[in-house]
């Protein structure tokens, strides 16, 4: 059994063994550990397709100061190896001139508003060159930290944490 | 075919047209057949799981972990996770996660008072006072950025919720922050006539 007191929504949540929400963390530790391997399967998969680890700890960082949690958004780009793609971290780089400007608009919209998404922003991204299991991928990634920081910010609610 | 999508909340389950080709079982990997758990005595694997397998890593994490949080003993009620599920889908406006829950949550409420009235009214929906707090907490938790604040987790602890409830109100609800964005982002729901 992993430490669950280490996982990254535990520690940014605020939530610490004996502290309060502790008795409900471990009442759902097998939860926190399964989203803890969720996690790592999309932030660092074996099997990447078009998105290197660095790129998905960078865009996890924009994702993440796109929902207000710098502190979490630090620990994500924390992960990068190299700089190659530290300037996606910025929300403010729309990847104009790094020919990912549709990949950036997509996980945008799709990180602050998944009801505007419609069939013409995934066709955009075919056209894009994107490939069907790349997209996928690119969902995943984004819709699990649409998950793990919306468990945060719960957490810290109720640890009572929350700036 | 876009004028046979559906636009409104309904607990009728739409059928669901991927925009991405589903992997093809004939074509699949071992890595791919066993996260769709596909055996020789069951080879029904819907679109839907189809389109997941090009992410494999994934797919085989989240099954478990969907599970786990909706169904797993203890803490909040079925009906009352399907509830923060529901919250979450009219925010995002997954008509196919909505249709699902909601059927769901009057299926183990044995009535349709409740999502009625969501569907009829959204936020302005007359409800109880536990599910005016769950539904408040579920909305705001879905927002980007997250609006639920201190009043949003007093009420739910004026209404009665306990430590585990709320953390399992809070995962509830997070979780369709995560199937949202793969269902309502991959895919179109369809009227089930129009059913090829």
């Amino acid at each position: 059994m992993s430490d669950i007191w280490q996982t990254t929504s535990l520690v940014e949540g605020g939530v610490t063994e004996g502290g309060a929400g502790s008795a409900a963390a471990t009442l759902r530790a097998s939860v926190l550990e399964k989203t803890d391997a969720a996690e790592q399967a999309v932030l660092a998969p074996q099997d990447c397709g078009a998105w290197p680890a660095d790129m998905r700890a960078a865009l996890a960082a924009r994702i993440a100061r796109l929902n207000g949690e710098e502190q979490v958004a630090q620990r994500y780009a924390a992960r990068q190896q190299g700089q190659d793609y530290a300037w996606l971290a910025d929300p403010a780089q729309d990847g104009r001139d790094k020919g990912l400007v549709e990949v950036i608009t997509f996980m945008d919209k799709v990180a602050r508003a998944p009801k505007d998404i419609a069939r013409v922003d995934i066709e955009r991204l075919k056209a894009s060159g994107t490939t069907d299991a790349d997209i996928v991928r690119l969902c995943e990634l984004n819709a699990f930290l649409a998950y793990q920081l919306r468990l945060v910010a719960g957490l810290k609610l109720m640890a009572g944490t929350a700036e | 075919m876009t004028e046979n999508v559906v636009h409104k909340f309904t607990r009728t389950v739409p059928r669901w047209l991927p925009r991405v080709a589903p992997v093809k079982l004939e074509d699949a990997t071992e890595a791919q057949l066993s996260a769709l758990q596909v055996t020789p005595s069951n080879t029904k694997v819907s679109d839907y799981v189809l389109v997941l397998a090009h992410d494999v890593e994934s797919l085989a994490v989240r099954s478990p972990l969907f599970n786990a949080i909706m169904y797993d003993e203890g803490g909040l009620s079925r009906a009352e996770r399907e509830l923060g599920a529901l919250g979450a889908s009219i925010v995002n406006r997954c008509i196919y996660c909505a249709a699902v829950h909601a059927a769901r949550h009057a299926q183990l409420e044995n009535s349709t008072e409740v999502t009625d009235a969501l569907f009829a009214n959204g936020a302005e929906a007359d409800l109880s006072p536990r599910d005016r707090a769950i539904f408040d907490f579920a909305r705001k938790l879905s927002a980007c950025p997250s609006e639920a604040d201190a009043s949003d987790m007093a009420a739910l602890q004026e209404a009665g919720f306990d430590e585990a409830e709320i953390l399992d109100l809070i995962l509830s609800t997070a979780l369709f922050g995560w199937a949202n964005r793969l269902m309502h982002v991959l895919g179109d729901p369809v009227r089930r006539s129009d059913a090829a």
